[in-house]
This record gives C-alpha cells, sequence and structure tokens, in this order.
C-alpha cells in the first residue's frame, strides 16, 4: 500500500513522535522504500501456517507471589527529568 | 600482550608475570593513544577500572582466582552497569547512569573481570555501519574511511585496534557476525535464550542476544562460560544446563558433516569474498570436514520478515521513553501530549524514529494480519528450512557479509541498501540459531569473516569448527597497522 503525507503525519502521532512538513517529505520517500521490500511477504501462501514468536517450545513460566525487591525510588528518580517529594512531575492533566 | 589469547592472559596473571592493574593500564594507554581516533569508547571510568582491576589482583594473590578474573573486558554500551553512564548509542539516554547491573554485566563482575569502559554503537542497536549514533561514527581501524560495521561497532573496533582483551556485542539480525567480519575478528551470537537480557536495553526482544567478541574461538568459548546460564530475570532465558564451551574445542574435524546453502553463494555477494570463503572451505576440507549442498529456499524473506517483526517490537519497546522517568525531557511544552512529542522528536535520531514509524504502521488498526501476523508465519518457514537442513549436515557455512567494510556514508541516506548488509545473517535470529563469523582474509586488505550457524545449543560444536580452523591459519591473530 503506497503512503501519503497525511498518514505519515498519522503514523508519528500515533508513535508520540512530532514531526514537521519537511520530515514528514524526507520520511515519506525513506518509508515507502521500506515497505516496498516488506511487500515481497505478500507473495507467500501462509494460510495454514502457525505464526512463531520464540525459537524455543517454551511456556511462560510461573514465580512465587512474593517481594522479591527492595524499594529504590531515590536511586531511580535520579534518573528522572522532574521529581518533587517522591513524585515524578508531568504537565497538569485534570482539570 | 596486547594480542595475547584469553587463556595466555590467564596463565601470566597465575604465575604472577603481570598483574591485572598492569593489564588493565596498558589497555587504558592504547584507549588514550587511539580513541580520538576511532571513537569506539564512549564512555571511560579509569578510577572504577583501576579499582577493579586491583580487587581482582587480591582475589589472585588470595588463590581464588577463575579463568577470566583480573582480565579487561569493553562493554557494550547496550548493558547497564551499576554507576556507569548507560547511553545506548542514544541522545534520549545520553545522561542516563545505570542503577543496577545487567546480567551479563554482573556475570563478568562475579568472576572478577574488569569492566574497561562503555563502547559506541548505533543508537539503541539499529544500524549495520555504527553511523546512526548520537556520540558519532566509530572508524574502521583496517581503514579509517570505512565503517566498522553495527550495531556492535565500537565493541568491534576496539577488538579490531586491541583496545580491549575481548568485548561484548548484542546481535538482533547481524549486530555481532557483521562487525565480527568487518573488523577481521570473532564473535558469537549464541542460541536465543542462551544468555540473560537482563538490564540488556531492549530493540527487537524476540531476536536480541548478547555475546562475545574476541580474537578467537576460544577466547568466546571461555567468555560463553561466564556469560551463559539461566536468569529467572529474564522471562525467555531458557533453562539449558551448564556447559563447559571449551570442554570440545579440540576434537577432530573428520567427518563433520557442513551445509553449504546455495542461496548464501548467490547473486549479490562480492566476488572477492567469495574467493576468500572458497578457499576456507578448501581448509576446512584438508581438516577433514565433508561438504554437501543444501537450501535455505525462504532466506531470501528474512529481511522482509525481519522488517516488519524488529520495528514491530522496537515500537513497543521504546513507548518506555516518555520524558518522565527518565531519559531526555524538551525543555519546553504546553502539555503532556506536547511534552511526550517533543521529547520523542528530540531524544531519537532519524534511524530510530523510521523504525518506530515503521512499527507503528504495521501494529496499527487493520494492518496487524497483514504484516505481523504474516511475518511471524514466514518466519517459521524460515526455521523449518533450517530444520530440514541439519537432517543432512552438523553445522552450516557460508560468507557473514556479502561484501567487505563499505566507506563512510556511502549507505548512510539508503535504508534499505543498509538493511542488505544483513541478508545472511538475519535469517539465524529469526530461527533463534547460534551463529559466528571466523576471519578468514582478505579482500583488497579488508577482513572477509566466515559465517558458521550451528543448531539450537551447538555452540560447542561451533567453537571447535573455528578452534580448529585457528590453529591451523593465523588470521585471527593479525593486527591492522599503525595500531601496534
Amino acid at each position: 500500500m503506497a503512503l501519503n503525507i497525511p498518514d505519515i503525519k498519522r503514523i508519528a502521532h500515533l508513535a508520540r513522535i512530532e514531526i514537521n512538513d519537511s520530515e514528514a517529505e524526507k520520511t515519506l520517500d525513506k518509508l515507502s522504500g521500506i515497505l516496498s521490500l516488506i511487500e515481497q511477504m505478500q507473495a507467500v501462501e501462509t494460510a495454514d501456517i502457525t505464526p512463531m514468536s520464540h525459537s524455543q517450545d517454551v511456556v511462560q513460566r510461573l514465580r512465587e507471589d512474593a517481594v522479591t525487591a527492595i524499594n529504590q525510588r531515590d536511586t531511580f528518580q535520579q534518573n528522572a527529568p522532574a521529581v518533587d517529594g517522591g513524585l515524578y512531575l508531568v504537565p497538569k492533566v485534570i482539570e | 600482550m596486547i594480542n595475547q589469547s584469553l587463556k595466555n592472559l590467564s596463565q601470566m596473571l597465575a604465575k604472577k608475570e603481570l598483574s591485572s592493574v598492569e593489564i588493565t593500564q596498558t589497555f587504558l594507554d592504547r584507549i588514550h593513544q587511539h580513541n580520538s581516533q576511532i571513537n569506539a569508547y564512549i564512555t571511560l571510568d579509569e578510577e572504577k577500572t583501576l579499582a577493579q582491576a586491583k580487587a581482582a589482583d587480591a582475589v589472585i594473590a588470595a588463590g581464588n582466582a577463575t579463568a577470566l578474573t583480573g582480565i579487561p573486558f569493553a562493554q557494550k554500551d547496550i548493558f547497564c552497569a551499576k554507576g556507569w553512564k548507560t547511553t545506548c548509542g542514544s541522545k534520549m539516554l545520553a545522561d542516563f547512569v545505570a542503577p543496577y547491573d545487567a546480567h551479563v554485566i554482573s556475570q563478568f563482575n562475579a568472576v572478577g573481570a574488569v569492566n574497561l569502559g562503555k563502547t559506541n554503537m548505533d543508537e539503541f542497536a539499529m544500524g549495520s555501519s555504527n553511523e546512526t549514533s548520537y556520540f558519532g561514527s566509530v572508524k574502521n581501524p583496517w581503514d579509517v574511511n570505512r565503517v566498522p560495521g553495527g550495531s556492535s561497532g565500537g565493541s568491534a573496533a576496539a577488538m579490531a585496534a586491541r583496545l580491549c582483551a575481548a568485548a561484548t556485542g548484542t546481535d538482533t539480525g547481524g549486530s555481532i557476525r557483521q562487525p565480527a567480519a568487518l573488523c577481521g575478528f570473532t564473535g558469537l551470537k549464541p542460541t536465543y535464550g542462551l544468555v540473560s537480557r537482563y538490564g540488556m536495553i531492549a530493540f527487537a526482544s524476540s531476536l536480541d542476544q548478547a555475546g562475545p567478541m574476541a580474537k578467537s574461538a576460544e577466547d568466546c568459548a571461555m567468555m560463553m562460560n561466564v556469560m551463559a546460564g539461566f536468569d529467572e530475570r529474564d522471562s525467555t532465558s531458557v533453562n539449558h544446563p551448564k556447559e563447559d564451551y571449551t570442554s570440545k574445542l579440540n576434537q577432530p574435524l573428520a567427518g563433520l558433516k557442513v551445509g553449504l546453502p546455495k542461496e548464501y553463494f548467490a547473486n549479490g555477494l562480492d566476488a572477492g569474498v567469495a574467493k576468500v570463503v572458497e578457499e576456507a572451505i578448501a581448509q576446512y576440507k584438508k581438516l577433514g570436514a565433508e561438504f554437501i549442498d543444501i537450501s535455505l529456499p525462504n532466506a531470501n524473506l528474512s529481511i522482509p520478515v525481519y522488517y516488519v517483526l524488529a520495528p514491530a517490537e522496537a515500537s513497543s519497546n521504546l513507548s518506555r521513553y516518555d520524558g518522565v522517568r527518565y531519559g531526555h525531557r524538551a525543555a519546553e511544552y504546553d502539555d503532556l501530549m506536547e511534552m511526550y512529542m517533543k521529547s520523542r522528536a528530540e531524544g531519537f535520531g532519524a534511524e530510530v524514529k523510521r523504525r518506530i514509524l515503521i512499527g507503528t504502521y504495521v501494529l496499527s488498526a487493520g494492518y496487524y494480519d497483514a504484516y505481523y501476523l504474516k511475518a511471524q508465519k514466514i518466519r517459521r518457514l524460515i526455521a523449518e528450512d533450517f530444520k530440514e537442513a541439519y537432517k543432512k549436515c552438523d553445522i552450516i557455512m557460508g560468507p557473514t557479509v556479502p561484501s567487505t567494510a563499505f566507506k563512510m556514508g556511502e549507505k548512510a541516506d539508503d535504508p534499505v541498501a543498509m538493511y542488505l548488509q544483513d541478508i545472511y545473517t538475519i535469517a539465524t535470529n529469526l530461527a533463534g540459531l547460534p551463529g559466528m563469523s571466523i576471519p578468514v582474509g582478505f579482500s583488497n586488505d579488508l577482513p572477509v569473516g566466515l559465517q558458521i550457524i550451528g543448531n539450537y545449543f551447538d555452540e560447542a560444536r561451533m567453537l571447535n569448527a573455528g578452534h580448529a580452523y585457528q590453529q591451523v591459519t593465523d588470521w585471527h591473530t593479525q593486527m591492522p597497522k599503525g595500531i601496534e
């Protein structure tokens, strides 16, 4: 499927990445090339094939419902752009 | 000293001919001498590094050393190392200091190995030339006008220029093997699930795998003994019995059945590379290996499949970078949405954004079946091809990369041309199989790699094949000019 500029802007919005008009133009060109590469898949008949997500035949492990980690809030928040009193600060979302 | 095997370094340490501090200082001095040109390392912390070396010397003096105690390693900057800046080659994480150790790092720490520093890489491991790093491109020590490959390009250049005893890398579509081929050393991507991904910054979780980058198969085997092992904290870690990867190194190759996939020798393979690979095959015949022709009929689909699955998983994994808990946050914004949009627009580079957008598109409403599900189905076909092949042979050989190292900038503006670098390596990631590259000669003075693909958990046999070849050749001991 051929993409257009409004498609690129919609996808960028879904991905939460700001994009201006000239970037969208350049991106359209590059993404169209990549998508035509991907299109080669459509020639393959795959109706009866089970999708593969993990190379080993494994099942998800269960674990004890027990506390295993200590609270390291102060350590972790040293990497945060903005904190106050142990809380992460973001712009106001509730009026 | 800089070209000694890990085994020799270990013995020299045990005999007190050298101390860990001396070895470590030698490599630090070399880094100071050469890194400004090569840009292999992006973070050094000599205080931490030398403290580890001193501690290792105490362990050795107390008689408690194991094989890698006191040996200095370069760590790809994708591994969280407590107290070390861990950037993943991105502006997004330019100031991120890891609050904990990745499993791989803690495994090295546990045996008293020394962390020399964090190596440059393509941003979030997305690239095959190390040109997408926020911290600048890495130069190939064999020709500084050429790329070292990627994404583990910093580890690769550090290895080639002997700025470390050995290094770690990660491989999602070829990121250990392709730079190993382009920089002329040995690199192994283990079976998916063999090395824990805990603390390794995620790109495409169903494909990402860490592995050793070293001078020889023997060095890789010694590193695998430390890196491999079950880890509760990685939900895809496979509970495979602990192995000694050095135990089979010296087995004879007589009777080893090697498959040559015809698709790996078809159009697109550079003639100079083909010639060197043929010579390596001839050498293997002398060692007693038997060659048969095989086919991987769906191999040509691995790049299209990969460029659906990897970006899809990346778009999900990289959604965590929201400018709230860690990572870059834009300076100015009016509301929460604008904060997300601007922080991510500023924090990610062009290639990372492209892959997030592709991933977002293929996962968006109405396209999931046509792209993601379809790709997962063809992924099974690719894995089945290998299963069929391994009914006829023990291991598979072919070129690692279609050509030698290309010039800086040559493919930087053409993502599709760049993606074709991984045409021979991606299928093993999709199938979850182990793959290795060993240096087997030069074409126009640039290194050429031979790829050895094994069956699941057959790393010991692959390393045996690599080691046997390295006992009768000296490509793996050759160093680029000007770095002695």
